[in-house]
């Protein structure tokens, strides 16, 4: 055993090794992050003030688009595939993940397909500018030419989230230490099973209708023309059977941090882990029957939007479950308010946020003033940053001493978090009511009257960036001269890679595997 | 790595694939799933085929009001629209509208109307007896013509329905249609 690595590049081309791809796949969502961070600043300098000020139309509606495409497939899911690379083996005490190659492999086109994506800003026509789901026939008869280098790049970030779902099922089928039972599995585990279950569910899904895009738009198909026979709305069925799902791709391993977080600073076992796990399992499952929620405007009939509205509404449910058992594992604990719980307990009520309206807009009648509207913005901005971000986030600074060795600096830490939480809603919560007031979403442009709204939103945009740069000096500054870590950082910590493994964690561990009881 | 782990992955890994190709075709799958579920249940208001008119009770106590809509889409030169805009009609009675179509091009030009009612479940229950959205029609450079539409409206539509509206929209689709033709000679 020892230490040994190889050096220099091709130490990162070549690795098989599961904390350097997962050291990679969460630098690179970090630099997807700011890039579409960036686009962010440019719609939010746009909309500062009613009127058309810095960018033309077109172009802001190639920044909603990218942003959109950007955040979803090149920073949040990379992130959490990072944290899986980084946390499952050690969690469950397997010397790797089961397939190392293809963990290679599936990392290294990503880097490929954004450059695809983003390069197609640089040409004639635009990049993709037709909104972040791509609705037909916005993209099929009336998308630039850039749209084909859209769809190729999403077929590469396809197969590499394929190859990270396989790798994470077999690894937690196969790979588990003697005695690791499935329910004794860390709850971040589980909930990154399910999702890999979902994502091999859905993404072929995905890969299919980019595909029938192509053909329609170069080989004369009519699946989504209806001059030939086929049907636009059929579009909206089939992309949001597969995007409902993919939101929750996004959330389920963030849900699976704050669970391993909020224990640990709670210095409780976490409350109601069997119930966890089904409520989880019955998210995933539900996930696959409220597709249409999405497209309640379409003119469906009233058995349809009752069917998929009722449907939405259960989902509040299994939720209800983990938002419960996060606030009772609080509950009478001894807390302690370290820069990864404040995330934690930030993320348990912003989310919360986020879900509440969402059951609004589950409401088939009142979703017919909402729909398409910033109160849209608002309620998946509230899942998304304050849910995934806020959840990885948690996660790097929960974990960082057991991956660098080295503690970052608590009082940073701290200022990181209050600034985003003042910055992040400030950014979303006026969204509320610019949308509730009927403000459009993807308008370069708006009346008057939603001015201030969103005023304020740009100026917390802003300072939401700039304090991510601030998060990005931390992290830089720890790895940097942070002060040596503990072996177990956090005294309330549970789980193998905190009992059995040093900080930093070794190049190889677990090369025996360890004895759970 | 063990041979035996290796096997068991190697088992695994097969049907996670096996799950993924399945789960692309699906995706294809979906279209023509959607289709017939939408057939049976009549709900995406697509109208059926050519219905018969034969022993029909007319329903005198109701009245329903029927719009018709039409459009003409990209690429498309013709003037296309209906003589009537609305009628006010008794389920069970057999209408007539007439619907003109102008090509005021210099060219010969294929055009082909689908047909969608709204709200989607009268879809079932209004039944055309004829319509020019049976064929594609072809018209001349500057040719014009009148198209009759006969229809009546099933005795069982729900109640709460008293208002459908009919629309058409007009493609071109000369291209198509000669695409087609070169394919099959």
């Amino acid at each position: 055993m020892g230490d040994h690595h190889p050096t220099g590049f091709t130490r990162w081309l070549y690795t098989t090794n599961h904390k350097d791809i997962g050291s990679m796949y969460l630098w690179f969502s970090f630099v997807m992050f700011l890039i579409g961070g960036a686009m962010a600043m440019v719609i939010r300098a746009e909309l500062y003030q009613p009127g058309l000020q810095f960018v033309e139309p077109n172009f802001f509606n190639q920044m909603t688009t990218m942003h959109g495409l950007i955040m979803v497939f090149g920073a949040v899911m990379p992130s959490m595939v990072g944290l899986a690379n980084w946390l499952i083996p050690m969690m469950i005490g397997a010397p790797d993940m089961a397939l190392p190659r293809m963990n290679n492999w599936s990392f290294w086109i990503l880097p490929f397909a954004f450059f695809l994506l983003l390069s197609s800003l640089f040409m004639e026509g635009g990049a993709p500018n037709f909104g972040w789901t791509f609705y037909a026939p916005l993209s099929t008869t009336f998308g630039p030419p850039s749209t084909d280098f859209f769809i190729l790049g999403v077929h590469m970030m396809g197969i590499s989230s394929i190859m990270g779902a396989i790798n994470v099922i077999v690894t937690v089928f196969n790979m588990r230490a003697p005695g690791m039972t499935l329910m004794k599995m860390p709850l971040f585990v589980w909930t990154w099973l399910i999702t890999a279950f979902l994502l091999i569910m859905v993404m072929p899904v995905l890969a299919g209708t980019v595909t029938m895009m192509l053909t329609d738009r170069h080989f004369g198909t009519a699946f989504f023309d209806a001059a030939g026979g086929g049907d636009p709305v059929m579009f909206q069925h089939i992309f949001w059977f597969f995007g409902h799902p993919e939101v929750y791709i996004m959330i389920l391993p963030a849900f699976g941090v704050v669970s391993e977080i909020i224990p640990t600073f709670s210095r409780k076992k976490l409350f109601g882990y069997s119930s966890m796990v089904y409520a989880t399992a019955s998210i995933a499952l539900l996930s696959f029957i409220v597709w249409a929620h999405h497209m309640f405007a379409v003119g469906m009939p009233v058995a349809g939007e009752l069917f998929f509205m009722i449907a939405t509404m259960l989902i509040a449910v299994p939720t209800g479950v983990k938002v419960f058992n996060w606030v009772a594992t609080m509950w009478q604990g001894s807390l302690t308010f370290e820069t990864p719980m404040l995330f934690s307990i930030a993320f348990v009520i912003l989310f919360t946020i986020g879900g509440f309206s969402g059951v609004m807009l589950a409401m088939a009648p009142v979703d017919f003033q909402y729909h398409d509207t910033y109160f849209v913005v608002a309620h998946f901005h509230y899942v998304l940053f304050p849910g995934a971000i806020f959840g990885t986030t948690a996660a790097v600074y929960y974990w960082l001493p057991k991956w660098a060795g080295k503690m970052y600096n608590e009082t940073a830490g701290k200022i990181h978090f209050w600034l985003s939480m003042i910055f992040v809603n400030l950014t979303f919560f006026p969204m509320h009511f610019s949308g509730l007031a009927g403000m459009p979403r993807r308008i370069p442009d708006y009346n008057m009257m939603f001015a201030d709204f969103n005023m304020w939103a740009s100026i917390g945009a802003f300072g939401l960036g700039l304090t991510q740069i601030y998060f990005l000096v931390i992290v830089l500054l720890t790895l940097k001269n942070g002060k040596k870590a503990e072996d177990k950082q956090w005294e309330g910590a549970s789980g193998l890679e905190w009992d059995a493994l040093p900080s930093p964690a070794p190049y190889h561990t677990f090369s025996t595997p360890p004895k759970v009881d | 790595m063990n041979e035996q782990m290796q096997q068991q992955n190697k088992k695994l890994i097969l049907r996670l694939m096996a799950i993924i190709g399945g789960m692309f075709l699906f995706a294809f799958a979906l279209i023509p799933l959607y289709n017939v579920f939408c057939d049976i249940t009549g709900i995406n208001g697509k109208t059926r085929g050519q219905a018969l008119y034969q022993n029909v009770e007319i329903d005198k106590k109701r009245v329903v009001t029927i719009e018709f809509l039409t459009n003409i889409n990209r690429g498309m030169p013709w003037a296309f629209g209906s003589k009537v805009k609305s009628m006010e009609v008794h389920p069970g009675e057999l209408n007539e509208v007439i619907f003109y179509a102008k090509n005021p091009s210099k060219s010969e030009i294929i055009g082909q109307s689908v047909p969608s009612v709204s709200p989607g479940e009268a879809a079932l229950y209004l039944n055309k007896t004829e319509c020019f959205c049976f064929d594609q029609q072809k018209l001349m450079a500057g040719e014009e013509v009148e198209m009759p539409m006969k229809f009546y409206i099933d005795t069982d539509l729900p109640e709460d329905i008293t208002r459908l509206t009919l629309s058409y929209q007009l493609f071109n689709v000369t291209d198509a249609v000669n695409a087609a033709k070169g394919a099959t000679k």
